[in-house]
């Protein structure tokens, strides 16, 4: 049930229990036990909600930065990488292969906010080399999910 | 013009479900329980391939019986499911949806006089198409107490001497009933001792929910006098594409092909490439759409426990099929009721045939979210008519 219960909840958080009990044929206690476990095992990471920003009137500046850094002795990349990912403004960082090796993203309140942090903190932090900034001007689809898209069942209303 | 058009034609009732969606699109603000097609888009690789076929200017003709790529990826998709080899070459024909297999297979294997054993409820096309091939359907009233599965007696009471061929139509649109495979052996050696052909009408092969669909071909001998019709519909959620199958020995296709290659010419190419696609690599989007269906089942067949509403558990394709008898209505009377006070479309039972009335089709090929206020609608609906 691990995985169909996993697939069901990724893109629906606030299901009932009583619900997933129901479709995966389940009694409650065992779906409370599965997400507990779940949790546990940290598998299950937080329950988060997918907001269309945009659509409110609160100001928001997302941007991806390609941060190219040394790696340090013994320790690779990981030292740097919580340096900044503890930086509350950071929203993610991942590790990359390619032509860069961190993938810095930030969710701020205006441009100069973004442009201050990185100049002031990331730039300057020893092993980072370079930055390059990138500003998101629209979000088309988010967490597997298509944002501004009309939900319209296209189906003839009754056929056989 | 005073000249009569054709009686045969004339003489066809009219589908049941036409009927209803007249009254349906009428109003507004319907939901809607009524449909007989998955609520997926095409998984877009699958349309990818269609998009890339167009773009690379694969417009034309294929050969009568289907692209060679995709008749080969069918004969290997049908014996993994099935375990029977059919030869690509003289043993499958690509066809315009499962339903023109099922018109140009009748037409292909009766003769005027013949009859056609349909079970129903069933799919509407079948009687219609047997009318219009020439011969005379023989039906058989399923019972709900059997879960609309056919029993062998029903099967002996209805052969006669001028029996032809048996419609197999499971997984069942629309009860959602199986045959299994203690069912179905009981089955075929009816066929045999009474040396009939079976048209194995098995769309909903993908879409089953206790165990894997099981077919009449994989029982010995049963191959040779067989029209197995399957297609991209249901599992790939492609209605629109038009792309169905037929395998059968290569007598039946031969003739098979005649009827097509002079009516049709050939399936759409389009469809045809993207049909490639979709048996290749598309095992994976079956199981995601199976298992979505499958939890939305469940969830009709608690919601109706709850609401004390009598429904056997149907373990195929994407309907429950309730029994409404309790309310002293018709299956129409019924659904025009739900429609009107409730703005709830169901199919009545009855469109599919006699034995259809007392229940009502509702197909699970809806959001979570629209089966759940669908479900609150007729609680309160039944709730009112128990009073």
């Amino acid at each position: 049930m691990r995985e169909e219960l996993l697939s069901i909840i990724e893109v629906n958080s606030r299901i009932g229990i009583n619900e997933l009990s129901v479709m995966l044929d389940k009694s409650e206690q065992e779906v409370l036990d599965e997400l507990t476990n779940l949790e546990k095992e940290g598998i299950i990471c937080g329950y988060h909600t997918l907001i269309d920003w945009e659509k409110t009137s609160v100001e928001k500046v997302n941007a991806l930065i390609e941060v190219r850094v040394t790696p340090q002795r013994g320790q690779g990349f990981d030292k740097i990488a919580e340096r900044i990912y503890n930086y509350p403004e950071v929203r993610s960082v991942y590790l990359i292969s390619g032509g860069y090796d961190l993938l810095v993203t930030l969710e701020e309140k205006s441009l100069k906010e973004i442009s201050m942090f990185v100049t002031d903190k990331l730039s300057t932090l020893e092993s980072v080399l370079s930055t390059a900034t990138h500003f998101i001007l629209k979000k088309y689809k988010d967490h597997g999910t298509i944002l501004d898209k009309k939900q319209k069942d296209e189906r003839e209303i009754v056929s056989p | 013009m005073t000249k009569p058009l054709s009686e045969s034609v004339i003489n066809i009732k009219p589908s049941g479900i036409r009927k209803f969606f007249d009254i349906v699109s009428e109003m507004e603000d319907v939901i809607s329980l009524g449909v007989g097609e998955p609520d997926f888009d095409t998984p877009w690789h699958i349309r990818d391939e269609g998009i890339y076929a167009l773009e690379k200017g694969k417009t034309f003709y294929t050969s009568n019986t289907g692209l060679k790529e995709l008749k080969a990826q069918i004969q290997n998709k049908v014996y993994k499911t099935r375990g029977v080899d059919y030869n690509p070459k003289n043993e499958i024909i690509v066809t315009v949806g499962g339903s023109e297999a099922i018109d140009i297979g009748l037409r292909a294997i009766v003769n005027k006089g013949d009859e056609v054993i349909i079970p129903e409820p069933s799919y509407v096309s079948y009687v219609p198409c047997t009318v219009l091939s020439g011969a005379k359907p023989v039906i058989i009233n399923l019972r709900g107490e059997n879960e609309f599965r056919l029993k062998p007696e029903e099967l002996i009471n209805a052969i006669g001497k001028n029996t032809k061929a048996l419609i197999l139509p499971y997984p069942n649109n629309p009860t959602g009933a199986i045959m299994e495979k203690s069912d179905l052996e009981k089955i075929s050696k009816i066929i045999k001792d009474n040396d009939l052909y079976i048209m194995s009408d098995e769309i909903y092969s993908e879409l089953t929910y206790k165990e894997k669909h099981f077919s009449i071909v994989s029982l010995p001998d049963m191959k040779e006098r067989t029209i197995l019709i399957d297609g991209f519909s249901k599992a790939y959620a492609m209605t629109g594409w038009r792309l169905g199958y037929a395998c059968a020995n290569k007598e039946i296709i031969k003739q098979m092909t005649k009827i097509h290659q002079f009516a049709i010419m050939c399936a759409p190419t389009t469809s045809q490439y993207a049909g490639v696609e979709a048996l290749k690599n598309g095992d994976k989007d079956i199981e995601i759409m199976r298992n979505s269906y499958n939890q939305r089942r469940r969830y009709l067949l608690d919601a109706f426990k709850k609401m004390n509403l009598e429904c056997f558990e149907p373990y195929g394709a994407f309907y429950v099929f309730p029994c409404i008898k309790e309310f002293n209505m018709t299956s129409e009377e019924f659904a025009n009721r739900f429609l009107e006070e409730e703005h709830v479309a169901a199919i009545p039972g009855n469109a599919f045939g006699e034995s259809g009335e007392g229940y009502l089709r509702i197909s699970y090929a809806y959001s979570l979210d629209n089966l759940k206020e669908a479900m609150k609608r007729l609680d309160r609906f039944i709730k009112k008519l128990r009073g």
